[in-house]
């Protein structure tokens, strides 16, 4: 069974096992509201990952979890601010390090008056900078991250450089 | 895991402060060392002095405008650099390619490749205490330096690549020179491995420090020779093959000790094995355009996320760009190597003497401005 089957399976216990049918409303472009949760196959070949799960955010240190014991690592994790839907997105991107290649992005959307997510680095110990980082670019806070200090900005910075309504 | 030789007393330590400024951090890097006497009890490190928020210019700019930024990052591998970028626009706007100028792009990537290992062999012993490597090692990367810059226009800083292909042909007097080069850097390879490699003081300084092992690896999702002088066979031209790789005949060199040596030869290899690549490329060189004969004007990835890696001398560089149609990046996202690598310095150091943490830390091949961003 390929690593992009078993993962499949393994992130669609978080939605009761249920898949999302495809991703064809979201490549035919038009706009169909906000995406529903659930986990996607994408065409590598056009944007660069193999699945594509939305999940809730108290969802986030199980889904950590589970790719963890399937053997991912943490590439990164993307801030994306979307000011018009008065929301902000995480992205947390993993790949492994075997050669059934197999990118995986887990995304999650929170409000953005009251941006939290609960840390992942009691199971990746490399979340740490990434979400210091992520805090001090979109003021994200980790709940039960143990040293949420700005970790690229200036130590006394109180701005948030990459919300789109943030200007110098 | 650790090399502790003493029970480390917590209630008797001091703060050494490592940088920004020092010479073993090779740029503005500070490590706010908690130490035991001589050893390590702890190591915070303090990133950011050289932040430029490379991140936010790319939402400022069109994305012909954001190629100078790439090369900026890391200034050792910058044509690796440029190679992603162009990666996750062309994957974007589906711009084909044309032969050629995949060709080129592989031997311009692997020339830089080899010169970025060969400043971090001179660095690192010249950290170490050995002086001379560094003349050797500055003396060969002088021969890159100016073939690429007969090529691209620059020696450091290259801004070649385009979407779609180069900014330049290669000429004749590249491909001869790039083969006098092949055979040459053979020779100094040979010299290398008798004056550095074999050492009885660099492997004492070396093997058995600085222990990182696949677990903690991959929960800092460290890549590139870290990741691989720990047994990880992972290089992204294998694992995910990008542009033209999967035609190339070469080895990724994986060594299990996981000690500070074994990253030092997996570099050593590396060099080689490039030297391969750069052969092959230059044997089955097509003719052809560099550039494609269509090409978008303006440059708008229709909206949506894409993502692309490439591997560079020191690891996974990705990049996210969120596209929302227009002709300035939505979120451009850098995931730089050094800054995955660096993070686990803490932890491997601990109960470290210092001075084998710093060698430690020079087998971790940082580039600040490429963490920083």
């Amino acid at each position: 069974m390929s690593s992009r089957a078993t993962t499949l399976e393994a992130i669609s216990t978080l939605f009761g096992g249920a898949i999302a049918a495809s991703a064809a409303n979201e490549q035919s472009g038009e706009e169909t509201g906000p995406r529903p949760l659930g986990v996607i196959e994408r065409d590598y070949r056009q944007c660069g990952t193999h699945l594509d799960a939305k999940i809730a955010p108290e969802q986030l240190p199980e889904a950590a979890r589970i790719m963890f014991t399937l053997g991912y690592y943490l590439e990164s994790i993307t801030g994306v601010d979307w000011i018009a839907d008065n929301e902000l997105e995480a992205v947390y991107d993993f790949s492994r390090y075997d050669f059934d290649c197999c990118r995986v992005a887990i995304r999650v959307r929170i409000p953005r008056d009251n941006p939290q997510l609960p840390t992942i680095t009691p199971i990746y110990t490399g979340a740490n900078w990434h979400e210091r980082e992520t805090h001090d670019f979109f003021g994200i806070v980790f709940t039960g991250h143990p040293h949420l200090i700005p970790l690229l900005l200036p130590e006394d910075a109180d701005f948030h450089p990459l919300l789109k309504d943030f200007s110098a | 895991m650790s090399e502790q030789l003493i029970e480390l007393q917590p209630d008797e330590t001091f703060v050494l402060n490592v940088g920004p400024q020092h010479p073993a951090t090779h740029g503005v890097l500070r490590v706010k060392m908690t130490m035991d006497g001589e050893y390590i009890y702890r190591a915070e490190t303090v990133l950011g002095y050289i932040h430029r928020m490379h991140e936010k210019m790319a939402e400022n700019r069109t994305y012909a405008q954001y190629w100078p930024n790439l090369s900026r990052l890391d200034y050792l591998s910058a044509m690796a650099f440029n190679h992603g970028y162009a990666l996750v626009v062309e994957r974007a706007c589906a711009i084909e390619v044309p032969e050629r100028a995949e060709y080129i792009r592989v031997i311009t990537v692997e020339l830089n490749r080899i010169s970025s290992h060969l400043v971090w062999l001179g660095a690192y012993v010249l950290d170490l205490g050995g002086f001379t490597p560094l003349m050797y090692c500055f003396d060969d990367r002088e021969q890159i330096l100016d073939l690429l810059e007969s090529v691209t226009g620059s020696r450091l800083t290259y801004c070649y690549f385009r979407f779609g292909g180069l900014y330049n042909d290669i000429d004749d007097a590249f491909i001869v020179g790039t083969r006098a080069f092949i055979k040459r850097m053979r020779r100094e390879l040979k010299m290398y491995k008798k004056l550095v490699t074999d050492n009885i003081i660099l492997m004492k300084r070396l093997k058995g420090h600085g222990l990182v092992d696949q677990d903690m690896c991959q929960r800092y999702g460290a890549t590139g020779p870290v990741a691989r002088g720990s047994g990880i066979n992972y290089d992204v031209r294998r694992n995910e093959p990008y542009s033209i790789y999967d035609r190339f005949d070469f080895e990724v060199p994986v060594f299990t000790e996981g000690d500070s040596y074994a990253r030092y030869l997996v570099r050593m290899e590396e060099i080689e094995q490039s030297l391969r690549i750069i052969e092959q490329a230059l044997d089955r060189l097509p003719d052809g355009p560099v550039n494609p004969e269509k090409k978008p004007k303006t440059i708008k990835p229709p909206p949506g996320d894409y993502y692309a890696a490439v591997e560079t001398a020191r690891g996974n560089f990705g990049i996210r760009l969120v596209s929302d149609g227009g002709k300035n990046a939505y979120r451009l996202k850098l995931r730089s190597p050094t800054y995955s690598n660096m993070h686990l310095f803490d932890e491997a150091c601990r109960g470290m003497l210092i001075a084998d943490a710093l060698a430690f830390m020079g087998s971790l091949d940082l580039v600040i401005p490429e963490m920083d961003r």
